[in-house]
C-alpha cells in the first residue's frame, strides 16, 4: 500500500505536493508527518531571516529518514518544527493525525510528552539524576504511577542493554552509554517518532556505529526513525535522505539512489 | 507532575546542594527562630504572670475584698494613698456580713495578713514570716496543700485552736533538719503547734510564699495581724467564671450599704480579682507580642530576597535542566512548580530549623536568665506558614521565569 503512494524519488516540489496533499485536510492514517509549505522566518534585529520557505515532506510510519543539509540550510529549524519545540510562521504540520502547527504551549508540551522521543547530539541527559531516573522522567510528566514508571524504565533501559547500569550518573557512563541511556528515555513513551539530532555527532566512529545499529534495529521493529545530520556516511544508514538546502528540500531519495551520489572517499 | 514529586524532586535538590541550601535557608532560619524565641519567653512570661501571680496571689475565680488594692501596676499619687488611708476599715461582721449575702456554692474566707517576728527554740533569730489569720476555707480556695502533717480543721478554728501550718522556708529556719509538726513555733511569745507544712511554692514577684505561715482566724493569732482595726481581706471564690461578675456585684451592692454610700460616691473599697489586676499586664503583653513578630518579620524579609535571588541563580544555571524537561513534555505549569515547590520546601526546612533552634534558644534563655519560657503552639503553626508562604513569594518571580524560557533557547545553555 505504501510504495504506490510514496514513490521515492520525488524529485519536483509538485511531486511531493502531490504526496503531501491538500491544505487542512487530514492525511490519512499511514502518514506520521505530514508538512504543507512549512516557513519559518526569524526577526533578527529587524531583518528578517528565512530559515524555511516552503517545506512538502510526508513521512510513512516504521520509516527511517535521514534529514541532511549543510550549516545554515534549516535542517536545525526544521528539526525543531518536527519535535514541536517550535511553530511554524506559515504552513500545516500534521503529526500522528494531529494539526500541532496550531497548538498553543501546553498542547505541544503535551505532543512532546507522548508523539515524540528525542535524541540530542550532547545526550542531554540530567547530570544529577541516575540513569533510571532519566528514563522515568517522561513517564513522570505523563502522570504515570511510579511503580509502573520503574517497571517501563527498566524495560527501556534492557532493549538497549543498559538494564546493569541504570544505577549510574552520566558522569559514570562512556559516551556511548549515555547515548543509549537517552536512546532508552525517548522510547519509554512509546512515541510515535524518534528524533535525532546529530546523535553521533559527539561520539567516535565506533561508537557511533554501535548507535547506528541501536536505531536499525528500532526501525526493524517497526520504530519510526527521523535523523537530522550533516555527516553523509552517517546519513547513509538510513533508508530515506532528504536534502535541504537554503530552507527547501533539494532531493528526497532511497538511500541506494543516494550513496551511489555520493563522493568517494580518498 | 504530582505535588509529591515535586517535593521529591525539591528534597533532592537540597540534598545535592546542602551548603547553598544552608545559606539560602539562613535567612528564614534566623527570622523564624527569633520568632519562636521572642513569642515562647513572651508567653512564658504569660503564664508566669497568669498562673503564679493570679493562681497563687490570688486564687482561680476569685475575689479579694479590701480596704485598698494590695496589687498596683502603676504610680499611686500621694492624694490616692491618703484617701486609701482615710477609708473605713474592713471589719469582722462585714466579713460574716458577705459571707451571708453569697449565693450557695461560693467560697468564702477571711484571711487577714502581716509580717510579724517568729521564734523558735532550735534556731537564733529567723526572718520575718507572713503571718496569715484564717478560716479554714481558705486552703481549698488558694489551693494550698501539705506535704507533711494536716491543715486545721473548721472546728479548730471555731475553738481557736493555737495551731499553725508553716511553709518550707519557715521550716528550714526555725526547724533545721527537724520534724516540726508537733514542735511549737512563738508568736509574740505564744507558743503555735506546728501541725502541717505546705509544699513548696517558691517566689512570685519578690514575695518569698514558702515564708507563709496560717494560723485560725479565732485562734490568737489575729491579735498579732490586727484583724479587729481592719482585716486585710475576705476572699470569695466563685464556683466558675461565668458567676464571678454577680457575686461581685453582690458584695459590691452590700458594701455600700453597709458603708451607706451616695450613688454618686464611690467605692470605699476595692474587690481585687486576677482580671483587674492583670489587665495591665495584658497591655504590656500586646506591645511584647508585637516587637515579638515585627522584629522577626525582618528576617524573614531578608529571608525571602535571598531566596529570590539563589532561586534566579538556580533558573540560571539550570536552564538546560529546563530545557530538557520542557523537551521532554513538561508544561509551563510543571516547571512553576517544580521552582515554587522548591522554594516552599527550602524555606519550610528553613522554618523547621528555626523552630528547633528557636525553642532551644527560649529554653536557654530560660536557663540562664530569670525570663521564664514556654512555647506557644500557635507561634509554631504561624513559623511553618511563614516560612512556606515566604518561599512561595520569593519562588514566584524566578519560577516564572524558567517557566517561560523557550525550551529551544535552553536546551542549547551551558
Amino acid at each position: 500500500m505504501t510504495a504506490e503512494v510514496h514513490e521515492i524519488p520525488l524529485s519536483t516540489t509538485a511531486e511531493r505536493q502531490a504526496v503531501t496533499g491538500e491544505m487542512g485536510a487530514a492525511p490519512a492514517q499511514d502518514w506520521v508527518i505530514v508538512t504543507r509549505g512549512i516557513v519559518r522566518n526569524y526577526d533578527m534585529g529587524g531583518e528578517v531571516v528565512h530559515a524555511l520557505r516552503g517545506v512538502d515532506l510526508a513521512v510513512l510510519r516504521n520509516e527511517y529518514v535521514a534529514i541532511m543539509g549543510p550549516s545554515g540550510s534549516g535542517k536545525s529549524t526544521l528539526m525543531n518544527l518536527i519535535g514541536c519545540l517550535d511553530t511554524p510562521t506559515a504552513g500545516e504540520y500534521w503529526l500522528n493525525g494531529a494539526l500541532v502547527s496550531e497548538m498553543k504551549d501546553d498542547a505541544l508540551a503535551r505532543v512532546r510528552n507522548r508523539e515524540i522521543g528525542f535524541v540530542f547530539q550532547t545526550f542531554n541527559l540530567l547530570p544529577r539524576a541516575t540513569a533510571l531516573h532519566n528514563v522515568e522522567l517522561p513517564l513522570v510528566y505523563a502522570g504515570v504511577n511510579s511503580a509502573e514508571r520503574h517497571k517501563r524504565a527498566v524495560e527501556a533501559l534492557e532493549r538497549v542493554q543498559l538494564a546493569d547500569r541504570m544505577d549510574h550518573r552520566p558522569n559514570e557512563l562512556s559516551g556511548g552509554q549515555r547515548q543509549r541511556v537517552a536512546i532508552a528515555r525517548a522510547l519509554v513513551n512509546r512515541p510515535a517518532i524518534l528524533l535525532a539530532d546529530e546523535p553521533t555527532g559527539n561520539l567516535d566512529s565506533g561508537t557511533s556505529e554501535e548507535i547506528m545499529r541501536v536505531f536499525e534495529e528500532l526501525a526493524d521493529e517497526g520504530q519510526t526513525v527521523i535523523m537530522v545530520t550533516h555527516e553523509s556516511d552517517i546519513a547513509a544508514h538510513a533508508r530515506r535522505i532528504v536534502v535541504l538546502r537554503d530552507g527547501r528540500i533539494s532531493s528526497d531519495d532511497r538511500r541506494e539512489n543516494f550513496v551511489k551520489k555520493l563522493p568517494t572517499k580518498p | 507532575m504530582s505535588f509529591y514529586e515535586a517535593i521529591r524532586l525539591a528534597l533532592a535538590q537540597i540534598r545535592v546542594q546542602k551548603l547553598k541550601s544552608f545559606f539560602t535557608l539562613l535567612g528564614v532560619t534566623i527570622g523564624v527562630m527569633f520568632l519562636i524565641a521572642v513569642v515562647s519567653i513572651v508567653q512564658g512570661m504569660s503564664n508566669y504572670v497568669e498562673d503564679a501571680f493570679a493562681g497563687k496571689f490570688l486564687g482561680v475565680n476569685t475575689a479579694y475584698l479590701r480596704k485598698f488594692p494590695d496589687i498596683n501596676t502603676g504610680n499611686v499619687t500621694e492624694a490616692q494613698w491618703r484617701e486609701w488611708q482615710r477609708r473605713p476599715p474592713i471589719t469582722i461582721a462585714d466579713a460574716y456580713a458577705v459571707r451571708d449575702a453569697l449565693p450557695a456554692g461560693t467560697g468564702w474566707a477571711i484571711d487577714d495578713v502581716r509580717w510579724i517576728n517568729a521564734q523558735s527554740k532550735y534556731a537564733n533569730g529567723g526572718p520575718q514570716v507572713m503571718a496569715h489569720a484564717s478560716t479554714s476555707q481558705l486552703f481549698a480556695i488558694k489551693d494550698l496543700n501539705v506535704t507533711e502533717g494536716r491543715v486545721f480543721s473548721d472546728e479548730e478554728d471555731q475553738l481557736g485552736a493555737p495551731v499553725v501550718v508553716i511553709g518550707t522556708e519557715v521550716r528550714q529556719f526555725f526547724f533545721p533538719n527537724l520534724d516540726p509538726v508537733g514542735r511549737d513555733l512563738k508568736i509574740g511569745g505564744l507558743p503555735f503547734r506546728v501541725i502541717g507544712v505546705l509544699e513548696k511554692q517558691g517566689t512570685v514577684f519578690g514575695v518569698p510564699l514558702d515564708r507563709q505561715i496560717f494560723a485560725p482566724f479565732h485562734s490568737p493569732m489575729q491579735r498579732f495581724t490586727g484583724a479587729r482595726i481592719n482585716l486585710a481581706g475576705v476572699t470569695v471564690q466563685a464556683p466558675n467564671p461565668a458567676a464571678m461578675a454577680d457575686i461581685q456585684e453582690t458584695i459590691s451592692e452590700l458594701m455600700r450599704r453597709r458603708h451607706k454610700l451616695h450613688p454618686a460616691q464611690p467605692d470605699d473599697f476595692v474587690l481585687e480579682t486576677s482580671a483587674s489586676a492583670l489587665s495591665a499586664w495584658d497591655t504590656i503583653k500586646s506591645y511584647l507580642v508585637m516587637a515579638g513578630i515585627f522584629l522577626p518579620a525582618i528576617g524573614l524579609v531578608v529571608g525571602a530576597i535571598v531566596i529570590m535571588n539563589i532561586m534566579l541563580v538556580a533558573v540560571a544555571e539550570r536552564t538546560r535542566e529546563i530545557g530538557i524537561r520542557k523537551s521532554l513534555g513538561a508544561r509551563r505549569r510543571d516547571i512553576l512548580a517544580q521552582f515554587l515547590v522548591e522554594a516552599a520546601t527550602l524555606s519550610t526546612f528553613g522554618a523547621a530549623i528555626g523552630i528547633g533552634l528557636g525553642i532551644g534558644l527560649s529554653k536557654f534563655i530560660a536557663a540562664v536568665s530569670p525570663l521564664p519560657s514556654s512555647v506557644a503552639l500557635w507561634s509554631v503553626g504561624v513559623a511553618i506558614v511563614l516560612g512556606a508562604g515566604v518561599g512561595i513569594l520569593a519562588g514566584i518571580y524566578p519560577a516564572s521565569r524558567a517557566s517561560r524560557l523557550d525550551p529551544i533557547v535552553a536546551l542549547r545553555a551551558e
